[in-house]
């Protein structure tokens, strides 16, 4: 935090939507990358940790739910549990990222977490053992729905209140429904302080003791046919469970109200990462409508690894055709007179057979190209931030595939090493 | 190498992977398959996001089977229900007027509880197998979009679960004709979706471990889906990085104007996608020893009965019928 007073943003062209997602990454404090699963989230909100880490001061975090391993281990964060871990800035120099700002990186363990949340509001050691060591309780952390949800936003918050980074950006895990997320903490709230907790845990309380059979009028109902389901000493070790979880009753749903209250501050605003594929945005588009309807920020959308605008060029479509059309005679033609270059290698036939096959492949990722264009065309709202990755050959496996990304999202393509995994250096632009 | 030429003439196929590798798809196209072979299909759809009907052009598929096309019927897995069916069915318990607060309770305690959310899905899914097995469904066999990786284990493991967890009670009584039919291979196998990429890859093989070792269920195939094709053997490809030279490319500029510099890249493009995801196929054919079955990328294929039908098409062409 010792830079002097902020210089305005490097490198980066004039288009709006590039400046607007930059004023994103210098002006917010928590962005939340959320989408379907497989369109590339963590990748892109790795990226942007990148991206921000060249545009502002202080320090930039990214938290991930679920990297593969070869990005962990780029990031240094594998199998470190929950700790934050600084990524080397030689690394980022070295895929040419010229950083203002620290980048951290930190893995969600949820287990880990969930122990962690435990020992903070269990009202004595013995009640928290007692909570820990319950076989339910491995299960109820596991698969509660969106328990990985909840304790994601969780430590989010305790990250955020720390107080130590100047921007969060967080990778959302995989879940059912991407707006699970959003609705994690109520779901917690009412889970804890649901009457239907108290309601289930109140003959034991009535009873007094294990295994009293004093059952409440409300409840037996539920207890004759759970009885007979599940059988009476299974229904009473759940029953002992919740006893024991409820005294953390207080502190769960105070903090609950808390994180909610933080996914809802103007200090942050939230990223859609989709593909353009009919699933995904179908699915992101139901992400608008419930960050509308929750009120939430919908801070930019990120299409990511797009197929190059030359696919859709009429130029370059019409040349396929011809090409194509004529893969015959140019084929002829070619082996015919060029000067060794190319006859040494091949007959006539051969010539003929890979200029037929270069047209037939171009036209079929025309078809998908023109498909993007028009998924995208049909995206009835977007956000003002609409930013596109473009699609790279090579995995998103280190933090040189990390800075790709992060030079594209800020409308850059110099600096690259490797221009033969770039869709878009060498095209024709449409 | 194919699965054992069985597949289609299993009780019940599972299709799980990681999330939009396409497992909804794969299990509406085998869905279609298996009818266009003369069996009558149940087609569950576990996470009821829909994605069956929307695959299979249907309005909207609940938990009771509605015909979704010719030999096809489809339903959504709701836990609530398969819990007031099974009562019914099993327990004789009359649930009319005391669902209300006894449904909310049970979804309480079911978060909770190891398997019972899971025994209730499994429970349905291997219940509507037995019934087709003894004649007396509407369907021959049972196919299921399942949970996603993340999920699935705990349910195919359920009824083992809850025969450890419940010392008593019909539901363990229950358990043993359920591991019964699951764990028999020529009834029932799991199924993984997944595509020639990293994450899903290594998905796969993580998943492969953990059926093999927390689940008696017979792993059947591995399907691969959106594999690229390959555009050029080793001497065709020289031949295309010779037409790519500066002289050559400017004589096909001059022939079929400057767009073809485009479409050369596009093809090169294309073989660099298919060179990357050739290592992860490797992987995976090295490490899981089970049969891959390779269904091709759908160029703009979309989302649809066109699509899934010829997604149906692949996979009959790769089984061999």
């Amino acid at each position: 935090m010792s830079a002097p007073a902020p210089t305005p943003a490097r490198r980066v062209t004039d288009r709006p939507e590039t400046s607007r997602l930059v004023s994103l990454l210098t002006g917010k404090e928590i962005v939340v990358c959320c989408g379907s699963g497989g369109v590339g989230k963590t990748s892109v909100a790795a990226a942007l940790a990148l991206a921000a880490a060249e545009q502002r001061d202080g320090k930039v975090l990214v938290l991930t739910v679920d990297p593969a391993r070869r990005l962990a281990t780029a990031l240094g964060i594998e199998g470190i549990g929950n700790l934050e871990r600084q990524v080397d800035p030689e690394l980022l120099r070295a895929a040419g990222i010229d950083a203002r700002a620290e980048v951290w990186a930190a893995m969600l363990d949820t287990k880990q977490s969930w122990d962690a949340l435990v020992l903070r509001h269990a009202p004595d050691d013995q009640t928290a053992y007692r909570i820990l060591h319950n076989r339910l309780y491995d299960n109820l952390t596991a698969r509660f729905v969106q328990s990985h949800d909840y304790i994601a936003i969780e430590r989010l918050f305790e990250l955020h209140n720390e107080g130590k980074y100047d921007l969060i950006i967080v990778d959302t895990p995989p879940s059912r429904n991407a707006v699970d997320f959003l609705d994690a903490p109520s779901r917690m709230r009412e889970f804890f302080g649901g009457r239907l907790l108290r309601w289930l845990t109140l003959p034991y309380r009535v009873g007094g003791g294990r295994g009293a059979r004093v059952i409440s009028v409300a409840s037996r109902p539920f207890y004759q046919i759970a009885d007979r389901l599940i059988g009476s000493r299974f229904l009473e070790e759940i029953a002992n469970f919740f006893l024991n979880f409820q005294s953390m009753y207080d502190g769960f749903v105070t903090r609950a109200n808390a994180v909610e209250q933080l996914l809802r501050d103007r200090r942050t605003t939230f990223a859609v990462v989709t593909t353009l594929e009919a699933a995904p945005l179908h699915e992101a588009e139901e992400f608008f409508t419930e960050l509308a309807a929750r009120r939430l920020q919908l801070g930019a959308l990120v299409c990511n690894r797009v197929l190059p605008d030359y696919f859709v060029a009429p130029d370059a479509l019409a040349a396929a055709r011809d090409l194509d059309a004529r893969a015959d005679a140019l084929g002829d033609e070619i082996a015919a007179n060029d000067g060794g270059s190319v006859t040494e290698l091949a007959a006539s036939a051969d010539v003929r057979r890979v200029l037929h096959t270069v047209a037939t492949s171009f036209r079929d990722f025309s078809l998908v190209g023109a498909q993007e264009h028009q998924l995208r065309a049909d995206l009835a709202r977007v956000p003002d931030v609409t930013v596109t990755v473009p699609m790279r050959t090579a995995d998103v496996s280190d933090v040189e595939g990390l800075a790709w990304i992060a030079r594209r999202m800020l409308g850059r393509t110099e600096g690259d090493g490797d221009s033969a995994t770039d869709a878009t250096a060498t095209g024709t632009p449409a | 190498m194919g699965p054992e030429p069985a597949w289609l003439e299993q009780r019940l196929l599972f299709f799980t992977g990681k999330g939009g590798t396409g497992k909804s798809t794969m299990a509406a196209a085998t869905a279609l398959l298996a009818a266009r072979n003369g069996r009558r299909v149940l087609l569950v759809d576990v996470d009821s996001k829909g994605s069956s009907a929307r695959l299979l052009e249907h309005a909207g598929v609940g938990y009771t089977p509605v015909d979704v096309q010719p030999g096809v019927r489809a339903m959504a897995m709701d836990t609530e229900k398969s819990l007031r069916e099974y009562l019914k069915l099993q327990l004789k318990v009359p649930m009319v007027g005391r669902v209300g607060p006894v449904a909310h309770a049970f979804e309480f305690v079911a978060t909770a509880a190891p398997g019972v959310k899971e025994i209730l899905t499994i429970g349905k899914i291997a219940w509507e197998a037995r019934e087709a097995i003894e004649g007396r469904a509407d369907h021959d066999m049972v196919v299921v979009d399942a949970a996603a990786s993340g999920h699935v284990v705990a349910q195919l493991s359920a009824p083992q679960t809850i025969r450890d967890l419940a010392d008593v009670g019909p539901l363990r009584a229950q358990t043993d004709w359920m591991i019964d039919l699951l764990s028999d291979a020529a009834i029932t196998s799991v199924n993984i979706v997944t595509t020639p990429e990293e994450m899903p890859v290594a998905e796969t093989i993580e998943l492969v471990d953990h059926i093999r070792n927390e689940t008696q269920v017979h792993l059947g195939a591995v399907v691969v889906n959106r594999v690229l094709p390959e555009l050029f053997t080793h001497r065709d490809e020289a031949t295309f990085e010779a037409l790519r030279k500066p002289d050559v490319a400017a004589r096909l500029v001059a022939e079929v104007g400057s767009g073809v510099n485009a479409v050369l890249d596009g093809a090169r493009l294309a073989v660099e996608l298919r060179r990357a995801r050739a290592e992860h196929l490797e992987r995976l054919r090295e490490t899981v020893a089970l049969p891959l079955l390779y269904v091709p990328y759908q160029f703009g294929g979309g989302e649809g009965i066109r699509t899934t039908r010829r997604i149906a098409g692949a996979l009959s062409d790769e089984l061999g019928l």
